[in-house]
């Protein structure tokens, strides 16, 4: 397991991360930086400070599992996994070449270390739920988190997981919602209104925390009360910023699915310096 | 058409822009006309459609099963629904209500597009390639399916498709691709094009690899091997008249798409050649799950090259007339 790390050494490594999301895009040509951008502390706080993980011992059977839902946003968590070891980080410029482990969607057959294979959005919440209720069957105490993008959650079967999460208690699973308010098209408020949207997670059964997703100690609260609630799954409504970072990108739909210029990556790097 | 031809196979544009562009065009003559997208207007290119005409246009977020059941309701009020994402997402999670809402009650003016079809699409890998989708539409009773190779083809499809009385697949590629009909071309649901006539063997294809089955054609022909090249860009209903024709005349045949192997155009040809008149038959195309990279290095990887096609062509020969 990663020692635990102070802010300020967590938000270096967010800002680590952020570079390394912004190049490997770059060297690729193609890619998803806005929602890869909008997750990093997230990724950062489970990872390095809320999750009981083992670099040395990735199939480690008691390990908590993260499943990235919305998996074009792969690059942050590629990113991650080779900033704890888990996977070679010079590899990272070959982000979505010809027989690269880092393809363009997480492929759990060129990376094994990964939980899932996700790419079509909406699924990543009912195999979180799946492995939860298994590690309740074996009598284990590690827990589930899932990754979702806010237009993800459109997806009617994320809704049939909700459902299913309350009715049978899972509360060893928590999904979180990287709401960046940005999908692919444009905004979620002109695509498909997610809103009200904590109520909906409320009459669905869950336990719902609102959370600024950038601000760690926030969300270091949050995932703690999320273990800490019983009886119920919980959802944290993580409010992001679409291309955090890099301020061309943020809150600009264009940079949903657009790999920065070399000259753009060049800025971006100077902003992330 | 006439055969033999010399194709120059000038790069066109993707079949996706092409179906936006005739779609927009055939909407500006009948207010009929409505579309279905699933945050991917961009890509599907819908969105010109969107800009022109956004009352008829109808946003469904990222839930393309309900998106294909709007579009089924849509179609049988009396419009003439385009649903469109790319083919994994609305084939895969739309299948059961393109079962029940479009396929069961026999729903005309319902044409479910998909784009970003097969592997070359490229680095974005194989959770967003469609090559299971002509398997999962053909098994529909009653649907056709359609899968053109160039721009020529697919605006000429999209407007049979519209007002065909069947519910409607079309099949469009992510990727540039080049004009097989510089000089036009007759499309009809059924229907096919013999592009190149030939004595030896058939290269029939539909999508882009009717561009390979050209090429390979050359490939052949400096082998002293004379092959025909058929386009079934109507992969249901097939053509089985030409199909049978040819098999009957070549005696050897090979079947290549851009989708499994198993479950596609091949097996379908295959059953039309058993049926009629058997003769040496080779496949051409996936066999599993690709990877990432560039569109044209997966063509290479994976076996769809004009060069697999003659391989392929020169096995059906060598049985033919080993018997
Ligand atoms: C089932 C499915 N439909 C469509 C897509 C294409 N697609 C990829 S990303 C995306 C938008 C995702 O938006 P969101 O969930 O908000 O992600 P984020 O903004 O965090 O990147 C879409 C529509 C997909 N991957 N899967």
């Amino acid at each position: 397991m990663p020692h635990k790390k102070s802010l300020e050494e967590l938000q270096a490594l967010a800002k680590g991360i952020r570079r390394n999301i912004v190049k490997m895009i770059g060297a690729a040509g193609s890619g998803h930086p806005g929602g890869s951008l909008s997750a990093v502390e997230i990724l950062v706080t489970l990872y390095y400070d809320v999750m009981r993980h083992d670099p040395q011992n990735p199939s480690w059977p008691d390990r908590d599992r993260f499943i990235l839902s919305k998996g074009h946003a792969c690059p942050v968590l590629y990113a991650t996994l080779a900033e704890l070891g888990y996977t070679p980080k010079d590899e990272l410029m070959r982000l979505r070449k010809l027989g690269s482990i880092y393809q363009g969607h997480p492929d759990k057959r060129f990376l094994p270390v990964l939980e899932a294979s996700t790419g079509s959005l909406g699924q990543g919440l009912s195999l979180g739920i799946g492995m939860a209720l298994a590690a309740r069957l074996d009598g284990k105490d590690y827990r589930t988190y899932v990754l979702l993008g806010d237009g993800e959650i459109q997806e009617g079967q994320v809704w049939e997981a909700a459902m299913f999460g309350a009715f049978h208690k899972v509360d060893n699973v928590c999904a979180i919602v990287d709401y960046n308010k940005i999908q692919l098209d444009g905004f979620v408020k002109d695509i498909m209104d997610l809103e009200p949207l904590v109520p909906k997670w409320q009459g669905f059964g869950w336990h719902v925390i609102e959370v600024d997703g950038h601000d760690i100690p926030a969300l270091q609260r949050a995932f703690a009360e999320a273990a800490a609630t019983k009886g119920k799954p919980t959802v944290l409504i993580a409010h992001t910023v679409k291309g955090k970072g890099v301020s061309f990108m943020e809150n600009n739909p264009k940079f949903h699915g657009v790999a920065p210029t070399p000259e753009e990556v060049e800025i971006a790097l100077k902003e992330l310096a | 058409m006439p055969a033999n031809t010399k194709f120059a196979l000038k790069m066109g544009v993707a079949t996706r822009v092409a179906f936006g562009d005739a779609l927009l065009e055939l909407a500006r003559r009948d207010d009929r006309i409505v579309v279905c997208d699933a945050d991917i207007s961009k890509s599907t290119m819908t969105h010109k459609f969107h800009q022109e005409f956004p009352d008829r246009f109808f946003s469904c977020g990222i839930a393309e099963a309900n998106m294909v059941a709007i579009g089924a309701g849509l179609a049988a009020a009396g419009k003439i629904a385009f649903v469109s994402s790319f083919s994994c997402f609305v084939l895969n999670k739309g299948f059961e209500q393109l079962r029940v809402t479009v396929a069961y009650p026999e729903l005309k003016h319902f044409i479910v597009v998909g784009t970003h079809s097969g592997i070359s699409i490229g680095e974005d890998g194989p959770s967003q390639m469609s090559i299971e989708d002509m398997a999962l539409t053909c098994a529909l009773p009653g649907f056709r399916v359609l899968a053109p190779a160039d721009e020529v083809a697919m605006r000429a499809l999209v407007k049979e498709a519209a007002y065909h009385g069947n519910p409607v697949f079309l099949r469009a590629g992510r990727p540039k691709v080049p004009i097989v009909y510089e000089n036009g071309g007759e499309f009809s649901i059924g229907g096919s094009n013999t592009l190149i006539d030939g004595s030896d063997v058939t290269l029939m294809a539909c999508g882009l690899m009717v561009a390979e089955a050209i090429r390979a054609q050359e490939l052949l022909e400096k082998d002293g091997i004379s092959a025909r090249v058929i386009d079934l860009y109507s992969v249901k209903p097939l053509d089985r008249e030409t199909i049978a024709r040819a098999a009957e005349e070549t005696g050897a045949l090979v079947v290549a798409e851009e989708h499994l192997v198993d479950s596609g155009l091949g097996v379908r040809v295959a059953q039309v050649v058993s049926e009629t008149a058997p003769a040496a038959m080779e496949f051409v195309g996936l066999t599993g799950y690709a990877e990432s990279g560039p569109g044209g290095g997966l063509l290479d990887k994976y076996g769809l090259r004009a060069g697999n096609i003659a391989a392929a062509a020169r096995r059906a020969v060598e049985r033919k007339r080993v018997g």
